[in-house]
């Protein structure tokens, strides 16, 4: 198992969260998600100007075999989706925590601090109790 | 814990990932799904498919009870070795099963089913094999490895005896015959060439790591659809079950109507022949997602359907589908994913055969 990136938040859901510059968020699937899906065939990213809820469904990603909804860690406004996956899904695959990502939001005030997010430590120990 | 094929060490040392299907753990992939599935369209592949049921039929009335027991005609069968596609049907013409049979001798056939099946399809076949004097033997002791792709018999045929290589490359297309204690036969579930060779349970191991180092790549079941679906055969539970018949299935080509022959199912299928209100047809997304089994269909008029089968075709790059549709769909129709209307395109299957394309996109 590689190692987690330590800058990142995660969910137990299996999306990580990356704080920007100017404090909006980057959101993808962590490396253990986009392996356990498989080959990605289809990612469908939300629209900006979207505003979305914690634990709302707005992304969706498809492998060959299954779809697979990305829920959204922290309220807010969608600012943009990663137009390049429409063509090349597969970049989710191989950079899962860089050019894999899918939407940026702009969070809602105090929504980072009420949303759980994890981090490296703790979402390490839901991989690996998945692992059993 | 489900059940495990005589192969399932290898594919765990083999690193696969293991899900269940049917009750049986089986391996879905290897490394990528898309790799395994152009390996075999492309050059070669070996798949496990020890989990399907071998059962042997003997005695001297097994024709007869195998002209009574499938809808297709095992009259057809008349060289020892030929093989015959057939479903199994209930008396209300529902499917029980959708199976192959081999001819072996006059007092021999062999059938492959299913394993999602296998408890009740045993069941049926003994209940009536008994009054036609029919012994019933259910061949655990078996494996079976799919050997599929343009290379895959030039590859499988060296893992035989050198003197049987000859006569193994010269089977024709759906035929098998032993050699020693193996039964190769011309058959598969991809749309390429290839073998399926059943051999005993101690004999699978060594013979993939034997073609595994000929270049033949490990293929899970998660390339096995995508490849089946490419090539425009049914998966049973998905695409047909005991609620569906075969005119609503796109298996009316596998039933035999000639005159005189009685099977189980006749009766109540024969008036649906050219009277079916479904059919089972092909769809190719138009614009981009991916369909899946249970999607809507939307039929200009009002009309209804949903998917059966869908996945991302790795050999055309786009999304296709089989769908059970009304039977007086027009070729352009729309599928509910996600409450969007995608546009769709009924296609005729195949998709994809031999490695090519057979639709234009």
């Amino acid at each position: 198992m590689s190692q987690l990136p330590q800058d990142l938040k995660y969910t137990k859901s299996h999306e990580w969260v990356r704080t920007r510059a100017d404090g909006s968020l980057e959101i993808g699937i962590t490396d253990h998600a986009q392996h356990a899906l498989g080959d990605l065939v289809f990612v469908e990213v939300p629209e900006a100007g979207r505003a979305v809820k914690s634990g709302d469904a707005c992304a969706v990603v498809e492998s060959v075999k299954a779809a697979s909804d990305v829920y959204a860690p922290v309220s807010g406004e969608i600012l943009e989706g990663n137009a390049q996956l429409a063509s090349a899904p597969e970049t989710v695959n191989g950079d899962a925590y860089g050019a894999g990502w899918l939407y940026r939001l702009k969070p809602a005030a105090g929504a980072v601090q009420a949303a759980q997010l994890l981090s490296p430590q703790d979402y390490q120990k839901v991989l690996d109790a998945e692992a059993g | 814990m489900g059940r495990k094929t005589p192969l399932f060490s290898l594919h765990q040392e083999l690193n696969a990932r293991i899900v269940d299907f049917g009750g049986w753990d089986m391996p879905v992939q290897y490394s990528s799904q898309i790799g395994e599935h152009h390996a075999v369209r492309r050059a070669a592949g070996v798949f496990d498919v020890s989990h399907m049921c071998v059962v042997d039929l003997k005695g001297p009335r097994v024709r007869a009870f195998l002209a009574a027991l499938l809808a297709n005609d095992v009259g057809r069968l008349r060289a020892p070795g030929k093989a015959l596609y057939s479903c199994m049907l209930r008396d209300d013409g529902g499917i029980l099963d959708d199976l192959i049979v081999y001819y072996l001798a006059e007092d021999f056939f062999r059938l492959v089913v299913n394993a999602g099946t296998r408890d009740k399809d045993l069941a049926w076949i003994r209940d009536r094999a008994q009054s036609f004097g029919v012994t019933v033997t259910e061949r655990d002791d078996l494996a079976m490895l799919a050997v599929q792709g343009p290379e895959a018999r030039a590859k499988a045929a060296q893992l035989l005896n050198p003197a049987d290589v000859e006569a193994a490359l010269a089977l024709a297309s759906f035929s098998g015959a032993a050699f020693g204690r193996w039964f190769v036969a011309r058959t598969g579930y991809t749309g390429e060439d290839g073998f399926e060779i059943m051999m005993p349970a101690a004999d699978a191991v060594p013979a993939w790591r034997s073609l595994n180092s000929l270049g033949v790549a490990s293929c899970g079941l998660g390339a096995r659809d995508t490849l089946r679906l490419e090539a425009g055969m049914n998966l049973y539970g998905n695409d047909m079950d005991e609620s569906t018949h075969p005119y609503e299935s796109a298996l009316g080509w596998t039933v035999a109507l000639s005159p005189g022959r009685d099977f189980i199912g006749r009766a109540a299928i024969e008036p649906l022949a050219k009277a079916s209100p479904r059919r089972l047809v092909g769809l190719l997304l138009e614009d981009r997602g991916v369909l899946r089994g249970h999607q809507k269909v939307h039929v200009a008029g009002g009309g209804a359907g949903e998917i059966t089968s869908g996945t991302f075709s790795p050999t055309l790059e786009r999304s296709i589908a089989f769908a059970r549709v009304p039977a007086a769909t027009p070729a352009a129709v729309q599928v509910d994913i996600r409450g969007k209307l995608l546009n769709a395109r009924v296609v005729k299957p195949p998709f994809v055969r031999f490695g090519r394309a057979l639709i234009t996109l």
